[in-house]
């Protein structure tokens, strides 16, 4: 590794962890511009339980003082308690509903590379024929349609009409729609990718050479040209995780999957504001870290890149 | 008369410059076609372009549908219209399948009466649903597009000052568009959402704002704080190898003050860059407003937009799947064709890629 990698990786991580810190600092902050704080719940509380819930929370203290204790917790992983949901601690909730929604999300992001890879792959080796077309345009209008919509014309086929799936994503067989849903605008997306970078490879000189020295349909594509062309889609690991940590807050929600990102909706509608904070600030690191690895990988498989 | 100017008169003449011209010499002077300009020569690739110019039609269809339709549509899209003051609720409007009619409006048409038909039937309140959507559609393209105009005013500004002050201005700048830009969006989008909408009702109330809703206006809000930086690095960039360019040397010569050379000089030279950047932001905007409709964060009740529409749809899922069907296919129509029409614009303006 020549020391301007190294120098762009070490710039990347300070950017990265800098980026943390401002989620943290601007979701402490927009949490307390909430009218009341964090804490006002709906029911009128006595004046004096109040003043004992503010000290017990230290909502007593300046704000900057509240802000390192938070800092300090968070780095910990201390996020509080819930408020709605009695005698669960934040990072409980988080953790439960990690796995489940790690699970979906890993798998949807395997299924999306395979298939896009290989669709791109297709497409660009049979170029312009009717079978190019019809994989251009269904990709094309998967990538235009929000998960929502897709999530939820799946159920009512699939679950509702044909009765296929259980409605409940916590069940046996639950999971199967929900990960077609998010699978379905990554894979896309990598199918255009893939398409595009292949046919830009297959027009360069070394694959000529091949084809020369006699190598033949797929043995190009899998010994020469794929390697080259899945560059421009390591770019796209973090977007794609981004895409399904947020696909996956509507998706948890439409087929009842016991995620984290249920979770974080329901938190939304229930105003319960430690869980918002703490599942925020996961979700954000997950995706930031993701964003980094895939741009540092991109620059250590091709060197040339100049992403500065 | 002083010498100078009688040496000038007496100054050789030469002869060859007044023999007439050959055939083949005035052939030069023929103009074969009018020349065209760079914007006439975008406009006809734009045509020969099949899929941008049916994309283009789609959009001004639905468009022209969003504002006309709601102003002789007979129905009224908050309107529920089993709810008739001094009459008792007649429920038989509520949830009538797509071109069916209400007990009394069919007791109209069977004196031989006319009642305008309910296209798409109408919703569980008894509201049409055909005005519903097309309301929906006009809101959406509405915060599609205002939201494109705010990303397009604030990313040109800082772009400019960024690009054409450069140094520690730009560095500045530049650092903080870089945080702005790893910003997981979404997650910010929603966390803003969810609180400004219970900070800005209180503030907005009374107030002509109060008519468009808290919760547009902090979709507004969060479009001016997060998404202006994808607008802003494409003009800095192209200003950044523009400013070197003989023209802004010779305005500067000229005595042409900062402000006066990005106005006149820069940004009229990356107008296209801007124009296809902000012709794809408008769907991006629209999906992001559906998706907050959807989460309950985006239009304010009664407001329709298609995202709230869908939303609402899911609750009677299994008997009405129609009502989710149709804004899912105006957004998708949407979305799809000005994505094809900005790839188009693309295509069709993008100098860097005429070669």
């Amino acid at each position: 590794m020549n020391p301007k990698t190294l120098k762009y990786i070490l710039k990347r991580l300070v950017l990265g962890v800098f980026t943390v810190w401002v989620v943290i600092t601007l979701t402490f902050f927009i949490m307390h511009a909430v009218p009341g704080g964090p804490f006002l719940s709906e029911k009128a509380v006595s004046p004096a339980a109040q003043a004992a819930m503010e000290a017990k929370y230290g909502l007593d203290k300046p704000l900057m003082v509240q802000y390192t204790t938070y800092l300090t917790d968070v780095v910990q992983f201390r996020f509080g308690p819930s408020l709605k949901q009695r005698g669960r601690m934040v990072i409980d909730i988080i953790t439960d509903g990690l796995s489940v929604s790690a699970r979906l999300g890993i798998v949807a992001a395997v299924l999306a590379l395979v298939f896009g890879v290989v669709l791109g792959s297709v497409a660009a080796l049979r170029r312009n024929t009717i079978l190019d077309r019809i994989i251009m345009i269904i990709t094309t209008a998967f990538v235009s349609m929000p998960s929502f919509i897709m999530g939820s014309l799946l159920l009512v086929e699939f679950t509702i009409n044909l009765q296929w799936f259980p409605a409940n994503g916590a069940t046996k067989g639950g999971l199967v729609l929900p990960i077609i849903t998010l699978m379905l605008y990554p894979m896309s997306y990598i199918t255009r990718l893939t398409r595009s970078s292949m046919l830009d490879v297959l027009g360069q000189d070394y694959i000529r050479t091949a084809k020369a020295k006699g190598v033949t349909g797929w043995k190009i594509i899998f010994g020469h040209a794929l390697k080259n062309a899945l560059i421009p889609v390591i770019t796209y690991f973090g977007p794609m995780l981004a895409y399904i940590v947020t696909g996956s807050l509507v998706v948890e929600q439409i087929f009842a999957v016991p995620g984290i990102g249920r979770a974080f909706v329901q938190s939304i509608i229930n105003r319960d504001y430690m869980l918002i904070m703490g599942t925020t600030i996961v979700l954000a690191t997950l995706i930031v870290i993701m964003n980094l690895v895939s741009d540092i990988l991109y620059k250590i498989v091709d060197p040339r890149i100049n992403l500065e | 008369m002083d010498n100078t100017n009688i040496k000038r008169l007496s100054l050789q003449v030469n002869l060859d410059d007044f023999i007439p011209a050959t055939d083949a010499e005035k052939e030069y002077m023929v103009t074969m076609r009018p020349s065209t300009t760079f914007f006439q020569d975008g406009v006809g690739r734009l045509r020969k372009n099949k899929v941008a110019m049916v994309s283009m039609i789609i959009i001004l269809i639905i468009t022209l549908m969003a504002i006309f339709v709601p102003l002789f549509w007979p129905y009224k899209y908050e309107t529920m219209l089993g709810m008739q003051p001094g009459k008792p609720m007649d429920a038989s409007f509520n949830n009538l399948h797509p071109m069916e009619y209400s007990t009394s409006e069919q007791a109209i048409i069977d004196e031989g009466g006319k009642v305008f038909p309910h296209l798409f039937g109408t919703d569980s309140q008894g509201r049409d649903y055909f005005i519903r959507v097309v309301y929906g559609t006009r809101i959406s393209l509405a915060v599609g597009f205002f939201a494109s105009i705010i990303v397009l005013v604030i990313g040109i500004i800082v772009g400019s000052i960024s690009g054409y002050c450069g140094g520690v201005v730009d560095i500045i700048i530049m650092r903080i568009v870089d945080i702005i830009y790893s910003l997981p969006d979404m997650l910010m989008v929603i966390l803003l959402a969810a609180v400004l909408r219970q900070r800005l009702a209180p503030a907005i109330e009374g107030t002509a704002l109060a008519a468009i809703g808290s919760n547009i206006i902090s979709l507004f809000v969060i479009f001016a704080l997060l998404y202006w930086v994808g607008m802003s690095r494409l003009v800095r960039g192209q200003i950044l190898s523009l400013r070197e360019q003989e023209y802004v040397l010779a305005a500067q010569t000229a005595g042409a003050k900062g402000s006066r050379v990005i106005r006149k000089h820069l940004i009229p030279n990356c107008i296209s860059v801007i124009v296809i950047s902000t012709a794809l932001q408008i769907p991006s905007a629209i999906f992001t407003e559906s998706y907050l409709s959807f989460l309950g964060l985006g239009v304010n009740a009664p407001m329709p937009s298609l995202g709230s529409l869908a939303s609402d749809a899911l609750n009677g899922l299994a008997s009405y799947p129609y009502r989710l069907v149709i804004p899912a296919i105006v957004i998708s129509l949407i979305v799809l064709s000005l994505n094809l029409f900005g790839d188009g614009l693309r295509d069709a303006f993008d100098p860097k890629l005429n070669s």
